[in-house]
Order: C-alpha cells, then structure tokens, then sequence
C-alpha cells in the first residue's frame, strides 16, 4: 500500500499514537508537529489507546504507517499487540514503527515482532521523515 | 555578537536564559536598583521570604533526602525502602506503577505488560501493609507519588497508618496529588476537569481537619517543565494551579489559614544554574504575596512555600550516561542553592531504566556530599546581595508575574487547561527546543557537541519480572475470596451515594480500602459518577 499504488498522489497519513498506560505524550507530540512540517498528514490518537482501538483508527483513517510512542519500558508487549490487532483486521501491511526509550538490546526482538523500524530517544526528526518518505512512497 | 557590557562597550556573545530574560555580562549596583533594589529581599525566615522559610534553613537541618523508589510488588518495594533508610534517605518517595496510578486493578486488560514496571503495584490495602512493615510512619515523612487515584491511594496510607496503631496527626508527608497538572504533562488523570477538582478539594479538606501534618497536594511545575515550559512558566503555572485549588476549597467555606499550610510544591531543577536559583527565590516571594496580599492569610505558614527541588529527568541524556552523574551533582547544588526542604534527584540511568541500586545510592550520595564537603549548610541562602542573583530574582518575578496575568486574561488555568490552550503552548515550546537541539542552536553535551559515535552503553538494567504480574494477579484473587463482600457491596454503595451528593469522599473512601475494595473497584464506581475525562483534540 502507497501513494503510487493509489494512482492518485497525497500527503503520506501517518497515525501517531499511544498505547497503554504511559503519559510521556511530549515526543509523540513533537514528532506530529515534526511530520506535519514536513507535509504530511497526521492524527494523533491522544492517550491510554488500546492496540485493539489504534488498530482500527489505523483503518479507518487509512494511514501509510503506524508510529507508536511508548516510555514505559511496555515496549515488547505493547508493539506485538498492536501489530497482532492491525493483522486482525487484515492491515497487516501497514508498517509500524515505534519511538521512545527503547534500549538498543530490544531493536533486534522488535524486529522479530514485525515493528518496521525503531526510532529511540534523541532521534532526530529528518530521520523519521526520510524513513517514512522511503518506505512509504516505495 | 552583541554589545553585552554597555560599560565598556566590548562584544561579547549574547546570552538569553530559556524564560526569554537577557542577560548582561556585568552587573552592578544601577542594574540592581533599576530592577527594583533590595527593598524585597528580607530576612531568612520572614516574610516575604526570598531567603528561604525558616530563620536557619540548613544551618539547623539539612534538606530532606526523599529519592523517588518502587517498583515490582508491595515486597519488593519494601526492601529498597528497607535498603534507602539504611543509607541515610530521611524520607520515602513512593513510585507506583501505571495501573494504579489511572486507577486499574493489576487484572484489567489495560493493564497488560505494565505491572509493577515503573513503580509498585497496588490493589488493596494488603498491599500498602507489605509495603509500609515495619517502617515507623511517626518518623519519617513519605510522598506519594499518585494523582488521579491519589483519594483512594491517600485512604489507604491512612488506613494502613491508623490500623498499625498511628494517630493521623502523627503523619508527615506529601501526596502529589496535582491533577491540573497531569492534564498538561504525564497524563494519569481519570476523571473530568471539575470532578477532579473537587476530588482534590475533598482531599485538601480532609487532611486540614484530621491530618494537620500532611501535604494534601504537592503542586508541581515540575512535569510541566519536562513537558516544554522554562522556568518562568513551570513557576507561573504552578502559582497559578495552586490558586485554583485554594478558590476551590475557600468556596466551599474554609478559611485559607486553615488550609493553605497543607499545600506544598514541587519543582525541576534543570538547564541553567543562575535561572534555577532566581526562579526559587522569586518564586518564593510571588507565592508569599499572593497568599498575603491577595487572600488575606495571616499566619506566616500560610504564606511559606515549601518545597521539593528535584533533578529533572529532562536535562539527563541517553548519550554518554556517566555525564548525567554530573549534571545530577550541578542541579542538587541549584537545588541546595534554591533552598529547596526536600530534595530528590534523576538518577543517571534513568533516561533508560528505573534507577539501579547503584545509581540510586550513586544519587544519595551526590547529595550527601553537598551536606558534609561541600559547605552548603555553613550559612543561610549564601547568594543573597549578589547584583546578579538579586536583579534576576527581581526580573524573574515580573516575568512570573506577566505570564499569571495573561494567562488569567485567557480565562484562567482550569479554563485554559480544560480547553487544552495550556497543553498546546507548552507542547509548542516543546518542539521548538527540540528543533535548537537537532540543529545545535541549543549545546548539549554529548548529544550536539562533544559527540562520541557508536560509543559502548554499559547500563545495568532494572530487571522486569513478567512472573510478578501473575502473582500480583493471584494476590488481588486471594484479597478478594477472603475479604467480607458484603462489606465491600455496602462501602461502595455508601462510595457511590456520597460521590453523588456532593459530600467530602474521603470517610467513605477509608471505609471502602479498609473493606479490602479494589483500586479498580472504587475508581470504577467515581467513574460511573463522575464519567471519564475526554482529552481535547488537536495537539
């Protein structure tokens, strides 16, 4: 799934959202002003979501790509839900990527989960940008 | 290049302090008088009370060391408070962990994956009485770090205190309790705006009349600082939620002597050392106004800000750990300089993980040395009469001041937070540092200069049990089997009917926790009261 792919080109969508209980919302915040700079469309779905009701959001607002926000060290059990649900409601293609403190010992188990690519804390906005440009537009 | 020292006319670079205050490369006696002079200091002690709150300050007692510690189960918790008292901690911070901070049993689905993994995790009563064994609550004061389900949380420490044999006038502390300020930074509120409210204003009243000792609300600038805001704003933002929590509990008939004393305030400690110190002591002062001039208080201790300074979260880095040791050293000296009663510090690994016991005892010790090497307890707020510190205390007071004014111009803080106008400029703020981090406009050791590529992190990781969720999960079973549930039924019926009628909830939330009701049971019953609260769209 793609801008191309449509035939049609448009702003990449991307769902910037927070899963579970952690209220560290200033990155996830910042990032949305950061793709929103950058032309691209962006929800946010707020706080406390469940990976059931990001899941959906991600359908019904039809975004290119996920990105979670997680700082609670829930990180492992919260991706693979999230990823599982968007599998449930056959969106398994959207790719997820997740930022927060993330210590690089997990980036491989991430991986393994299916999380597209990881952006810990102190990365910087172009790259996220760039990533998503390639990913999404490939 | 700006011509900084006028005197001279030399070019030396410009510096502007993160609450937008330029300052000049020299200062003198005409800065100091065009400021405002000295006329405001006045003496440690008194009134307005710039120099600190008590006459001595440290000179007599040293700042409490209260490092901020839970996590994993009631048992565990117990030990590392058993292990901080044994190293010297004066007091007790209790982390809990995000199903109990939003009011979730360990049980709910919400709760997957997060318990016991940033603090301790707690149900019942049973689990306050693991936690607390043992430890003498007439002795040493503890903070607990719970918002919104602080009422609930709050009942039980009282619970637990009174059925260990403690009078609750013997109870010294702090609940956090701010819940304005988790709408604006760290988000676990639960209820809406003005349900909230007035659950903080049941809790400010209860304590007043039965727990004289005890801090209702620790008001923090705090979060608000690690969600964007400078300094100045952390202060005036602070300021300016505390008002609205006493023009709520004066409506309600109180007199603000009666009360005031039980607020107390929490603030970051990060960034600038000169613009920390000049934010405590104008702060200090503004506070001491407001409750003189503007509510009438009377007695002195209505007037006096007490406080806890903490090394904020937000200057530590991921890159280069070790330095966050030092930064960590320079933020308890701000804080020491501030004259702050408690003090707590970021551990350095904690821009990773919760603090190690290493890093822990690595963050007592920073403060330990501040007490017995350094000379901080010699003489009272020792930059007092400085040119400098003094017209930036003055300069700081009048940006507070301004930045109260406009937002009160906006329709008031509860208004601009219920309307989410607070949480967009401060997030807009956010950004904007976050964009002079990235392009280097703002240094910052580590991360934008002194860089080390592909450097080795060798951070010891706080070791997260999956196991405990089950056995917390079979605990809470256990509670729940063996407790009277007729008993239960009745506490959240009378929690329910009184909840509604607009009475004082507290009584009825003791008697809820001493029935061994869930932190799920009897949130759940406010929240089919009160409702949930719905964030505001928009960032």
């Amino acid at each position: 799934m793609s801008t191309k792919d449509r035939g049609v080109e448009r702003p990449i969508r991307v769902l910037v959202a927070k899963p579970g209980l952690d209220g560290h919302d200033v990155g996830a915040k910042i990032i949305c002003r950061a793709l929103i700079d950058a032309g691209m469309e962006v929800i946010y779905t707020g706080l406390r979501k469940s990976p059931a009701a990001i899941a959906s959001a991600a359908l019904e607002e039809d975004v290119d790509a996920v990105g979670l926000s997680i700082l609670s060290g829930a990180h492992l059990t919260l991706s693979k839900r999230v990823i599982e649900e968007l599998a449930v409601l056959g969106a398994g293609g959207v790719p997820v990527i997740v930022g927060g403190n993330i210590p690089k010992r997990d980036f491989a188990a991430m991986r393994d989960l299916g999380v597209a690519q990881v952006f810990p804390t102190s990365s910087v906005f172009e790259d996220v940008v760039q990533y998503l440009r390639d990913e999404v537009s490939r | 290049m700006s011509k900084r020292d006028s005197k001279t006319g030399t070019d030396v670079p410009a510096v502007k302090w993160e609450s937008g205050l330029e300052i000049k490369a020299v200062y003198g006696p005409e800065e100091l008088a065009a400021s405002g002079g000295t006329d405001a200091v006045g003496e440690p002690g008194e009134f307005p009370f710039t120099r600190g709150i008590h006459p001595h300050m440290y000179c007599k007692r040293p700042f409490t060391i209260r490092q901020y510690s839970g996590f994993g189960t009631a048992a565990e918790t117990h030990e590392r408070f058993l292990f901080l008292i044994e190293n010297g901690n004066t007091g007790l911070n209790v982390a809990f962990d995000l199903p109990t901070q939003c009011g979730l049993d360990s049980d709910d689905p919400m709760a997957s994956g997060e318990v016991g993994r940033v603090g301790m995790a707690v149900d019942t009563l049973a689990d306050m009485e693991e936690a607390f064994d043992g430890i003498p609550l007439n002795e040493i004061t503890v903070s607990l770090t719970i918002n919104g389900s602080a009422p609930v949380i709050m009942a039980m420490y009282f619970a637990m205190a009174r059925k260990r044999g403690f009078a609750l006038n013997e109870l010294r502390g702090t609940a956090q309790n701010d819940i304005l300020k988790e709408f604006v930074g760290r988000g676990t509120w639960i209820y809406p705006v003005a349900d909230s409210m007035r659950l903080v204003g049941d809790t400010i009243e209860f304590c007043a009349q039965n727990v004289p000792r005890y801090s209702a609300v620790s008001i923090c600038g705090y979060h608000i600082r690690e969600s964007g805001a400078s300094p100045a704003q952390e202060m005036a933002y602070g300021l300016a939620i505390a008002r609205a929590y006493i023009d709520h509990v004066l409506a309600r008939g109180l007199d603000i002597d009666e009360f005031a004393r039980t607020l107390s305030f929490n603030f970051n400690v990060h960034g600038n050392l000169w613009e920390q110190v000049c934010k405590f002591r104008a702060g200090r002062r503004l506070w001491a106004r407001i409750l003189k001039d503007e509510y009438g208080a009377q007695n002195p201790r209505s007037m006096q800000m007490r406080m806890l300074a903490g090394g904020g979260g937000g200057g530590l880095t991921i890159e280069q750990p070790e330095n966050n040791i030092v930064r960590g050293a320079y933020y308890a000296l701000a804080s020491a300089l501030s004259g702050t009663q408690t003090m707590a510090l970021c551990s350095f690994d904690e821009a990773y993980t919760i603090p190690s016991e290493h890093a822990a005892k690595l963050s007592l010790r920073t403060m330990q040395l501040l007490i017995n090497e350094v000379g901080l307890c010699d003489t009272v707020d020792p930059l007092a009469g400085s040119y400098f510190v003094e017209t930036m205390t003055n300069e700081m007071e009048v940006e507070m001041q301004s930045i109260m004014a406009q937002l009160e111009a906006e329709g008031g803080v509860v208004d601009g937070i219920a309307a989410g106008r607070v949480q967009a400029a401060v997030n807009a703020r956010a950004y904007d540092r976050e964009r002079k981090l990235q392009s280097g406009e703002v240094k910052k050791v580590g991360v934008n200069i002194h860089r080390e590529e592909e450097e080795e992190r060798e951070i010891e990781f706080h070791p997260y049990d999956e196991q405990q969720t089950a056995s917390q999960i079979e605990r809470l079973e256990r509670v729940r089997a063996e407790r009277d549930a007729g008993a239960v039924a009745q506490s959240l019926d009378t929690l329910r009917r009184v909840a509604e009628s607009g009475e004082n909830t507290m009584p009825a939330l003791i008697d809820a926790v001493e029935a061994y009701a869930t932190v799920g049971e009897v949130c759940s019953v406010l929240k089919s009261v009160f409702g949930t609260y719905q964030e505001p769209v928009g960032l």
